[in-house]
């Protein structure tokens, strides 16, 4: 069958500055690039450009422009996305297959709410001079404390649940080893390891290598795939966290498809090397509240009680109602992910039109949780399209303890967003299980670009809680007073449970 | 108000200590009145001091027996009276034996170990398994094994001597599952295997082919699988002492089913 | 001003409660029945529950019992709970103009239970007294029609039983502590009790919002969430049952009233309706068999009830278990002599007797356990 498919990208080429040194050819996993012998010069396939960026910046002369490519009559209504992809599964049959998180048109709410600032009648604080503090601790607090004094000393008598100690409230979440390659992952650890923060397995085991190294700032996933789970992996861990769903496709599980099952893959997920490691869409123990509630159990149980629970759950619409029902079920932190949230590979369909945005599920959770007074029972981690320093003070201030960054880190290590992890070519050795590509990744400069953006983030937050007189971060935690909306609906405003500007 | 019913009323190990007996390296636990976790607090207790054996009286529902175990030495349980759902879940190299039924769960991602149940079981047995054995008398429910998988020598092994419900291997990467179908002259379970991509499902008796899911085959039993499941059959016969005898049981017609592909959902999505 | 409001205030109040969320929830459910008609006391389905204690979370528990009232076993026995004083004066009058009162009493309970903020908790055995067009509508479908209103157009008045000969106790709480709290075993006697420990995920912390969930003599107590909700309750809107407490149950139990009390339907073919075969196995089946299957999806289709649950139903003279099709909720049926239970969990069954067997049907099997003979 003829292909009706038309390229997404134009390649241009300066051949005035070319030097036919095919480092492009050598850099596009994607094989766009080709060095024509009759013609002596490099032409391109734009057909099968990702718009991955990798041949422009390592042209070293500034040769090549990678520029997107809109081909039909506009129409607001069918949309170019529209016809391609009919097209595409007119030819194929299939499940339209995407990768990293929703880029669709839908109101971004960050980007509709200012932070507040001291003016006069309280003193900002300078952040360059003072202390600002950004300690934070994951996990169930206990109503009161119980204290006996005997003279002078004072003894704890309250028996305290685990909890998690960061020093900036940020995370890197899950992304599994499998979704992502060895040297992304291990640059992730290393990052969360030296700045005193955690990062997320993702739900493809924990590499034995890493174990001894890295338990203490690792969260583990315990996810419907049950991939390299066993005893060891859940006590080689600062935290466990029970994967019910991710924001970018909410109630379907997934696979890794059995070439990326590579020999060390295979080991750490514990399964054959060229099978498909298919999570199923639910945990085949969980079918109902009462049923995660056992789940949440078992993993205190194999743990000896010594490590917090956290479950995690794709936004969508009852997500206030599921989060107090998480909480009441045991859970130590719940992570709520955003329908702008990434991943290695979904179908289309789900990411883009399931789920809600993070900001009203986040602003929702908080205040159903302060209703029935159980919001010091947990801590609240989001994800899911986390950009800048800024959507954290917001996240923060709407009531969230910290967030989850893994579109955000991978940005740092080199994605480009191209959306095309799926394809297994990443070209900036992210999500790739080639090692001609994964290697393009040292883990040393990973984790220096990744441990760099914690740094600037953390600067960026401190500023701005100078700024509203805040030198403790915990005094910014559910203080909608320091936000005001612009541009929002009132039914928008009510459930952010903040005012408008000027009010 | 948050109220916990799992942590709830769970007393001190002191207070519960009294009922543990040891004699020589065997503890004997009296689970009656015990809450789940007090009951694996104690088990725990005892294994941290050294019993090789753990018999447990009078269970009634309690939870996650075995789980708590995650120590280098390895013990032995026996349960008298019914344990609760997740029985020697995450089960680390121990063996369980329970005299009687058990409930949805049994061995759900367990590690190594054995579990032997001289009973019915029920739902999502062997849920996720990656090692040891399971030996169950009678019946289980839906989704048995569903996920199970192996990995080089880990390969984990369910005999059960009944039947299954629906869904049996569903989504099954890896081991062996033996369905022997004793007293029964046919086997109801529909989806038998549906997205199965590794591993092997021996039912004995008879199954017809709408009772199997898209992603599984029948092939012929080989010198090696007649073996394999001929050791295990043996093994039922140690543990259960049926009044079935090995000829009987193997002279029986086998099949034998494995999937199609090891992908198999492959061929729905466009890249 | 009447006692209550015109007839279309129900419609009013459906459309502004148009956005309320349903509530998200999963529990244990167990129930025991005598077949041989005997009565017996509470104890043992208390201490049933209590062995399931986990499954729930202290937000709610209920029972309900059949033949616990032989003195008045041909009234309707209306169980009302008040949040208001003023609430009851509405319902008295309003119970008076409708129906002849043959006795009421503050339902017993005990003070000393650990349940918060218990309503004011009252029954009347009434028999209906119907006038003008009422005239026409049988007892049942009368003393419905006089329940709804009173759900829907008294404030802080809620009836949460309404059968004859039989009781529905349920409140903030675990079950023992409701049982506790209502005395189940030092002053009821039934021959089938039902009962249900709540786990859900939001807290109204509403006594009306436990279950069991009644309509007439017919209970309901479930577990589970079903996805099927929207398409549920729709349809019921259509027969006029307007779903006020946004449950599951509600819905199902409705579903139930429709199908068995007025549609005259036996469970066998109910369940069919709930968790009908797969149309794989209907393809499969011989000729006559597929059409009345095919036939049974294509009408009921509305009613298929998707997503995970476990039911028990009652009525008198019958209970019956029930999963979905696909069985994603546990059931254990178990029998001992004329015994027969139902529930979540086989320990439960087996922490209060001990049984002659257990079984667990396919997902869409009924359990039903009937009367050897009806009960004078």
């Amino acid at each position: 069958m003829k292909s009706h498919l038309l390229p997404e990208f134009r390649v241009e080429r300066d051949y005035s500055r070319c030097d036919n040194c095919k480092v492009c050819i050598k850099q596009c996993p994607f094989d766009v690039h080709y060095y024509d012998e009759e013609s002596g010069k490099i032409l391109s396939r734009d057909e099968l450009c990702s718009g991955c960026q990798r041949c422009v910046v390592y042209c070293h002369k500034n040769a090549l422009r990678i520029i997107p490519y809109k081909a039909y009559r506009p129409n607001e209504y069918w949309k170019e996305e529209h016809i391609r992809d009919i097209k595409k599964q007119a030819e194929t049959g299939g499940i339209i297959l995407t990768s990293c998180g929703s880029s669709r048109e839908a109101k971004v709410y960050w980007d509709h709410i200012l932070l507040n600032a001291s003016q006069v009648t309280n003193p900002s604080i300078d952040p360059l001079r003072e202390p600002m503090e950004l300690r934070t601790f994951l996990g169930r607090k206990p109503d009161c404390l119980e204290l006996e004094f005997n003279g002078d000393d004072v003894e704890i008598k309250t028996e305290l649940y685990p909890n998690l100690m960061i020093e900036t409230p940020i995370l890197f979440a899950g992304m599994s080893y499998g979704a992502i390659s060895y040297n992304a992952f291990k640059s992730l650890a290393m990052a969360a390891k030296k700045f005193g923060t955690l990062f997320n397995t993702g739900e493809g085991g924990m590499p034995k290598d890493m174990r001894e190294e890295f338990k203490d700032c690792a969260i583990v996933q315990c996810a419907s795939g049950r991939f390299g789970v066993d005893p060891e992996y859940f006590n080689y861990s600062a935290a466990i966290e029970i994967k019910i769903g991710q924001g970018a496709k909410p109630g379907i599980g997934g696979h890794l498809p059995g070439e990326k099952v590579t020999a060390t893959i295979s080991s750490t997920r514990m399964i054959p090397e060229g099978t498909d490691a298919i999570s199923p869409a639910p945990h085949h123990d969980i079918y109902s509240i009462e049923d995660l509630s056992m789940l949440i159990y078992a993993l205190k149980e194999v743990t000896n009680y010594e490590k917090p629970v956290c479950v995690k759950i794709a936004a969508v619409h009852n997500v206030a109602a599921i989060a107090s029902g998480m909480v009441r079920a045991g859970a130590d932190i719940i992570a709520i992910d955003g329908f702008r949230g990434g991943t290695g590979a979904t179908p289309k369909i789900m990411r883009e039109h399931v789920g809600i945005p993070v900001e009203l599920a986040l602003a929702a959770v908080d205040q159903r949780l302060r209703e029935e007074g159980i919001r010091n029972k947990c801590s609240i981690i989001v994800g899911g399209g986390i950009r800048c320093a800024a959507d954290v003070v917001k996240a923060i201030a709407l009531g969230a303890d910290a967030v989850y960054i893994g579109t955000a880190a991978l940005i740092a290590l080199g994605c480009t967003m191209c959306q095309r992890c799926h394809t297994g070519k990443c070209a900036w050795g992210i999500c790739t299980q080639d090692p001609k590509l994964s290697q393009r990744l040292n883990p040393k400069v990973g984790a220096e670009r990744a441990y760099n953006l914690l740094r600037a983030w953390s600067l960026e937050i401190k500023d701005v809680l100078g700024g509203m007189g805040i030198n403790a971060i915990e005094s910014l935690r559910g203080n909608r007073d320091h936000l005001r909306g612009v541009g929002l609906e009132d039914w928008e405003l009510r459930v952010l449970g903040i005012k408008g500007a000027g009010e | 108000m948050l109220r916990d019913p799992f942590m709830e009323g769970v007393r001190k190990l002191e207070e519960i200590a009294k009922k543990v007996r040891f004699e020589d390296n065997t503890a004997k636990i009296d689970a009656k009145g015990l809450t789940h976790k007090e009951l694996n607090d104690l088990i725990r207790m005892c294994a941290e001091k050294g019993a090789e054996k753990i018999i447990l009286k009078n269970v009634c529902g309690q939870r996650y027996i075995g789980t708590r175990l995650f120590l280098p030495k390895k013990v032995e349980i026996e349960i008298f009276g019914i344990p609760g759902n997740d029985l020697g879940m995450f089960l680390d190299g121990h063996r369980i034996v329970v005299h009687g039924n058990a409930q949805d769960g049994v061995g759900n991602t367990m590690n190594e170990g054995e579990i032997v149940v001289e009973g019915r079981a029920g739902d999502v047995v062997a849920m996720s398994m990656r090692g040891g054995r399971i030996f169950i008398r009678d019946d289980v429910g839906y989704r048995t094994a569903i996920h199970m998988k192996e990995y080089k020598d880990k390969v984990p092994v369910l005999v059960v001597g009944g039947t299954s419900q629906d869904f049996l291997g569903e989504y099954m990467a890896g081991g062996v599952v033996l369905l022997l179908g004793l007293n029964r002259n046919r086997h109801l379970a529909n989806y038998i295997g549906t997205g199965m991509h590794g591993g092997v499902i021996y039912i004995r008796g008879k199954v017809e082919k709408y009772q199997l899911g898209k992603e599984v085959g029948i092939v012929d039993m080989e010198e090696k699988d007649y073996k394999r499941v001929e050791s295990l059959v043996k093994d039922y016969l140690t543990y259960f002492k049926p009044k079935f005898d090995l000829d009987e049981i193997m002279g029986e017609r086998f099949t034998k089913l494995v999937p199609v592909s090891k992908r198999p959902y492959g061929r729905i999505y466009a890249y | 001003m009447p006692p209550f409001c015109a007839g279309d205030c129900m419609i009013n109040r459906v459309i502004t409660d148009g956005r309320v969320n349903k509530e998200i929830q999963a529990c244990a459910v167990f129930g025991v029945m005598d077949r041989s008609g005997r009565r017996f006391g509470g104890k043992m389905i208390v201490e049933a529950m209590k062995n399931m204690k986990v499954r729930g979370n202290g937000l709610g528990g209920g029972f309900a019992v059949y033949g616990i009232y032989p003195d008045y076993k041909d009234c309707y026995a209306i169980h009302l709970m008040f949040e208001k004083e003023e609430a009851k004066q509405r319902v008295d009058q309003f119970l008076d103009m409708n129906f002849d009162i043959i006795h009421d009493e503050e339902i017993p309970t005990n003070e000393e239970a650990n349940v918060s903020d218990p309503p004011m908790f009252w029954r009347y055995f009434v028999k209906p007294q119907k006038k003008g067009k009422d005239k026409k509508l049988s007892d049942d479908d009368y003393v419905v029609d006089k329940v709804m209103k009173i759900n829907t157009c008294i404030d802080n008045a809620y009836v949460f039983s309404s059968g004859k000969d039989m009781g529905v106790f349920k409140g903030v709480g675990f079950p023992e502590e409701i049982a506790e709290f209502f005395m189940l075993e030092e002053l009821y006697k039934g021959y089938i009790w039902t009962a249900h420990s709540r786990f859900p995920t939001n807290t109204p912390g509403w006594w009306g919002g436990a279950h069991p969930f009644c309509i007439l003599d017919w209970t309901v107590v479930h577990n589970g969430e079903i996805s099927s909700y929207g398409t549920n309750r729709r349809f019921l809107e259509m027969y006029g049952y307007y779903c006020t407490l946004y449950t599951d149950t509600e819905v199902i139990a409705y579903a139930v009233d429709l199908l068995m009390r007025k549609q005259k339907l036996p469970i066998e073919v109910v369940a069919k309706i709930f968790a009908p075969p797969m149309w794989d196995q209907i393809d499969r089946m011989e000729e006559k068999k597929r059409k009345f299957y095919t036939t049974l999806r294509m009408v009921y289709a509305p009613l298929l009830i998707n997503g995970p649950f476990t039911v028990i139903i009652a009525h008198h003279g019958e209970m019956i278990g029930l999963t979905d099709r696909i069985r994603l909720r546990p059931i254990t049926a178990g029998e001992k002599g004329d015994m027969l239970f139902v529930s979540s969990e086989e320990a439960a069954i087996r922490a209060v007797c001990n049984p002659d067997r257990v079984w667990t049907p396919k997902g869409g099997e009924p359990i039903v356990g009937r009367l050897k003979e009806v009960i004078s």
